[in-house]
């Protein structure tokens, strides 16, 4: 299920919720991978005080359908939820999440991870941030989410 | 035929145009691209852009047709 959301919302209430509701696979899945995209305050070295997501309505939910679709093609999936906000965010407050059930773990990692960074790559959604003193600003690019080295990344953003 | 053709553009490229969307009028086949050149004939399109037709990722070379949506944005940032 794809949910577009213009209001805050508690992703692991929207977890336990949809999956209480698939009563069609209850039993059936051994492994859930869920991911959840919180907003930072910061970000490129400034701090930020909240921000806007924009989106293109009709094309992001295709969009999203479509990368759900192919992770399905790619893995043996039981089902996924993809939530992503819109409209005025503060820190703090989830931006995304992806959940995926499967039989197994193997599937529910590898879908999620891919369903997540597809997101990143294709799903119609723009950031303008906004910074402390009134400026605001458009995010130009997602990172890659596929990190060289862990270990050195953490040391650069833990300082 | 006169084929009518609806544009839109979102984000960073909405700002910078100065516009959401257009209407554009055309007599005949026309590329992605050459929408764009109707619609922005001082502008030049920016190298990074995205391209969409009917609401699926389509090359700057895709023809559009009578009755299509056409929208340009910058690379998406969401997640």
């Amino acid at each position: 299920m794809i949910k577009i959301s213009a209001d805050l919302f508690d992703p692991w209430h929207e977890v336990v919720a949809y999956q209480d509701s698939a009563k069609h696979w209850t039993g059936k899945f051994g492994a859930t991978n869920v991911f959840v995209g919180t907003m930072r305050d910061f970000n490129d070295g400034d701090a930020v005080t909240g921000m806007v997501l924009e989106h293109y309505p009709g094309m992001t939910e295709k969009q999203l359908e479509d990368i759900v679709k192919q992770a399905t093609r790619d893995w043996h999936l039981l089902d996924a939820l993809v939530v992503h906000r819109v409209g005025e965010i503060k820190p703090n407050e989830p931006i995304v999440l992806v959940a995926v059930w499967a039989s197994h773990r193997g599937d529910a990692f590898d879908a999620g991870r891919q369903i997540m960074e597809a997101l990143k790559n294709k799903a119609p959604f723009w950031k303008k941030e906004r910074l402390p003193n009134g400026d605001e600003r458009w995010v130009e690019h997602n990172t890659d989410g596929y990190l060289r080295s862990p270990k050195n990344d953490m040391s650069t953003i833990l300082g | 035929m006169i084929m009518s053709v609806k544009v839109r553009y979102f984000a960073s490229l909405k700002d910078s145009v100065g516009r959401s969307d257009d209407m554009v009028d055309v007599n005949g086949a026309v590329t992605v691209a050459e929408i764009w050149a109707m619609a922005n004939a001082n502008r030049l399109m920016p190298d990074n852009i995205l391209a969409a037709v009917n609401m699926e990722y389509v090359d700057i070379e895709h023809s559009v047709q009578n009755g299509d949506e056409v929208a340009f944005f910058p690379p998406v940032t969401g997640g």
